[in-house]
């Protein structure tokens, strides 16, 4: 905690610059993966080690891969089949994949996989400034609703971008929009000696 | 009007099946009974009759698995220290995945007979999962105030064994031990309570001797 968001709207203006650079690029690969999902063996690990090129911070490559095997556990429980079965064999895929992936076993589009990416992102900003700098709950619930209307072109974008890559069966198409400082305080965090967040 | 005996079931079996594999024991309850004296205490005592794997749960940091190996009671490679980063119950109730992540690597490369599972310091509505452990052992102590197992709570009434730890300080806090024994049996439903001071009795003597049960009856 580093003081560089203390009120509701500089979180307001970390989510939209989060949408918009790091978001686009998680939601770009949720929604490829949801595309891919469709056919029954997908080459996935060239499209997870794109994620790794688009993720600068070891820390955050780290955090998306236990995520990604963290959910993956429930993912192939809830909709199982063979393009998850592949998914695993890559044991911890990163989170975008993996939750690109569960949106297709839901029968959801690759614009709501990008979506369901964007949420994630922003909700766990959200939910930390209020567990961690006692931002009022009801005013981050405000910033989430306007972040969730901001976030529906970047959406559609990443789903679009996305669609181009798959049907080109090129990963490297996929949008790599980054944030260097997001990357440099990930590792800082890292190596803190009390680090608050595992992801 | 129902009548509640007929919708009552005495089975003390979890509802869950549980997960596959060698016994996974849980010990929760609230910060500072002596959840982690006690792992300390399970390996000194059963160490050399099973072997043992620990997962920890730290919310920020992994002072638990630290004190461990400081001990000495474990190899460090049979520690492993999950951060949990959220509410310690969350992470062996809600969502359990660090803890199976945890849980799976070291049965993959260890082949335990037994795995002790270690929450974080939580609340009196902190139970494990039983996709994550099979049984569990719910640790209050005196110092807390003899009111507690009178609270109530799942770990209290719903344990697989509730113990009372610290007893040997309950003439200074002025705490009633036959109070506690009382409250707490009178919501268990049979299931066992024991009261010792891990302090006084560092090789957790009747705990131990309940884990071992448990372990046999795992194995069958």
């Amino acid at each position: 905690m580093r003081g560089l968001v203390r009120t509701e709207a500089d979180l307001a203006l970390f989510l939209h610059g989060r949408l918009h650079t790091g978001g686009e690029t998680i939601a770009g690969a949720a929604a490829a993966a949801c595309l891919l999902a469709a056919a029954p063996d997908p080459e996935w690990s060239a499209w997870d080690a794109a994620v790794d090129a688009r993720t600068p911070s070891a820390a955050l490559r780290a955090a998306s891969r236990g995520q990604g095997g963290a959910l993956l556990r429930t993912v192939a429980r809830a909709w199982p089949g063979p393009a998850v079965a592949a998914l695993a064999a890559l044991r911890r895929p990163h989170h975008p994949l993996v939750l690109g992936a569960a949106a297709a076993g839901a029968s959801a589009t690759a614009e709501e996989a990008a979506a369901l990416a964007l949420h994630h992102l922003t909700g766990g900003a959200a939910t930390a400034g209020v567990r961690l700098l006692g931002l009022d709950p009801l005013a981050v619930a405000a910033v989430t609703a306007e972040v969730a209307r901001a976030a529906r072109p970047v959406a559609v974008a990443a789903a679009a971008a996305a669609r181009i890559a798959v049907d080109a069966g090129d990963p490297a198409l996929l949008p790599a929009g980054g944030s260097p400082l997001h990357d440099v305080l990930a590792q800082l965090h890292d190596s803190a000696e009390v680090t608050l967040f595992a992801s | 009007m129902h009548r509640d005996d007929t919708l009552t079931v005495h089975d003390h079996t979890p509802l869950a099946a549980g997960p596959a594999g060698p016994l996974r024991l849980g010990i929760g309850g609230p910060v500072g009974g002596g959840k982690t004296a006690l792992v300390a205490a399970l390996c000194r005592a059963l160490g050399e009759q099973f072997s043992i794997v620990v997962v920890t749960n730290d919310i920020y940091t992994t002072e638990d698995a630290d004190f461990l190996r400081r001990n000495g009671v474990l190899p460090d490679e049979r520690i492993s220290a999950v951060r949990t980063g959220c509410c310690p119950h969350t992470a062996i109730r809600d969502d359990i995945t660090a803890n199976l992540d945890a849980v799976d690597d070291l049965v993959a490369r260890h082949d335990p007979d037994l795995v002790l599972v270690e929450s974080g310091g939580d609340n009196l509505t902190a139970t494990f999962s039983y996709g994550l452990v099979h049984s569990q052992i719910f640790v209050l102590d005196v110092a807390g105030g003899d009111k507690v197992p009178r609270k109530g709570g799942p770990g209290v009434t719903r344990s697989d064994l509730l113990v009372i730890n610290k007893i040997d300080l309950a003439p200074l806090v002025g705490a009633d031990l036959d109070v506690m024994r009382g409250d707490a049996e009178a919501v268990r439903d049979g299931r066992p309570t024991m009261l010792v001071s891990l302090r006084e009795q560092p090789d957790a003597g009747p705990i131990a001797e309940w884990v071992a049960s448990q372990v046999g009856a795992r194995r069958g």
